[in-house]
């Protein structure tokens, strides 16, 4: 089967013509890059996506810390993703990189934070 | 940041740098989606990781002196700079000044979309502010008006906290954003984008209750009898941003009143010599990398303004 995909690996967001039977890619033209590729074969395999969001915090000099997936996570998760995040409520300083919660449901992610930040 | 530090990398000796928020980083720090730096770092990182980088950079320097919650009030053209600060109103006399006011968002006033005035309309960028920093969602169903980069966002960042986001609303042929942003924040999460659509009406007493959804012809002119209507109790505006340059125009420099750019002869400067306009003050940017490359470049403009790297 034929389809036409936007890559989203940069803000070049070329367009990708690609032939693909099922879950397998078998050609993939219009990317500038390889990594362009690489996009086309995990989209159609399994789509993945960094998964950012805030959570709470208490007692720190912002009310919300930015967080991140240290990988990205497949796509149909990302909303499970949001509901385990709900319920984290950060209360000891971190830096960027401090992990927040590990493992992040199983997917081999953690969540990470993406500043630093005090005590109030 | 990028500017005061390659100030200094140029050989200036003496930086202050003036924030009004209580951090470093500006507008990236409410930007907590991905996609940044893959220019500047070849990473892919969030706002205020990218931002976390400078900062850094910047509290290693002892010579650049940060001044928080410090809000610039004054400029002259003979580069004398008043600002307050917690308790006190400062005044300093700089050599060369550079300018990162960034901008404000245009607002649904500036587009003249009639109806009521009811609760729950909102600049997008403010309301990732309140969904990012304040942990606040502005509704429970949404249509964001303008297919900008902010708005496409905002649509991934509402519907991931579980807004319903009806539509997006694009009274243009294609979209503003840049098409990852079509793909990654509309297409992921199934989020309707009505191009040569414009909202020609915003109904609701006391919160919105619903708009006027109008296709539009080649000339923007609405097509009779294409009209339909979209429940939702927010309505979010992202229809570009406006450059901010008060205290430039303070300081009797020309500014273009169509783009309220500086008008000169190239980028980061303005009509005073010595005194630099960058990043979105200087024109509207799609990507912070290039804002950081042209930043860099007004620190060294500045440097040779006040007599060349030394040796």
């Amino acid at each position: 089967m034929k389809r036409a995909m936007t890559c989203i690996a940069c803000p070049q967001g070329c367009l990708l013509e690609l032939e693909a039977d099922g879950s397998r890619l078998i050609s993939v033209s219009g990317n500038k890059c390889k990594r362009g590729a690489a996009y086309a074969r995990q989209e159609i395999e399994a789509p993945m996506r960094t998964f950012t969001t805030s959570v709470l915090t208490r007692g720190l000099e912002l009310k919300m810390l930015p967080v991140r997936s240290s990988k990205p996570i497949p796509k149909e998760k990302l909303f499970e993703a949001m509901d385990a995040v709900k319920r984290i409520t950060v209360t000891s300083p971190v830096k960027a990189g401090t992990v927040v919660a590990p493992d992040l449901l199983g997917l081999g992610a953690d969540l990470v934070a993406c500043r630093g930040l005090d005590k109030l | 940041m990028a500017a005061a530090l390659a100030a200094r990398a140029a050989g200036v000796k003496d930086v202050l740098l003036l924030e009004r928020d209580q951090h470093l980083g500006g507008i990236l720090n409410q930007c907590i989606h991905p996609g940044f730096g893959l220019h500047q770092f070849k990473a892919e990182l969030t706002g205020p990781e990218y931002a976390d980088r400078f900062v850094r950079l910047v509290k290693e320097d002892h010579a650049i002196e940060v001044s928080l919650r410090s809000f610039a009030v004054k400029l002259t053209g003979d580069k004398e700079l008043s600002y307050l600060r917690p308790g006190a109103l400062e005044e300093v006399k700089a050599r060369s000044v550079i300018l990162a006011t960034g901008c404000r968002e245009r607002t649904r006033e500036m587009i003249h979309i009639p109806g009521s005035r009811p609760a729950g309309v909102y600049p997008a960028g403010l309301a990732q502010k309140m969904v990012n920093m304040e942990g606040w969602i502005p509704g429970r169903e949404a249509v964001i008006v303008g297919s900008g980069d902010i708005g496409l966002i905002m649509a991934r960042r509402m519907a991931l906290e579980g807004v319903s986001v009806k539509a997006v609303i694009e009274i243009q042929k294609v979209s503003r954003g840049l098409v990852r942003n079509v793909v990654q924040c509309l297409e992921d999460f199934g989020i309707p984008l009505y191009l040569q659509h414009r909202v020609s009406m915003i109904h609701g007493r006391g919160r919105v209750e619903k708009v006027d959804v109008v296709r539009v012809d080649d000339e923007l002119k609405d097509i009779p009898g294409s009209g339909f209507e979209l429940a939702c109790d927010t309505v979010l505006v992202s229809v570009g941003l406006i450059p901010e340059n008060e205290l430039l125009e303070m300081a009797g420099a020309e500014i273009d009143r169509r783009t309220n750019t500086p008008v000169a002869a190239g980028v980061n400067l303005t009509s005073i010599p010595g005194v630099f306009a960058c990043g979105n003050a200087c024109k509207v940017y799609d990507l912070v990398d290039w804002v950081t490359r042209d930043s860099e470049l007004a620190g060294k403009m500045a440097a040779e303004y006040l007599g060349g790297p030394l040796s």
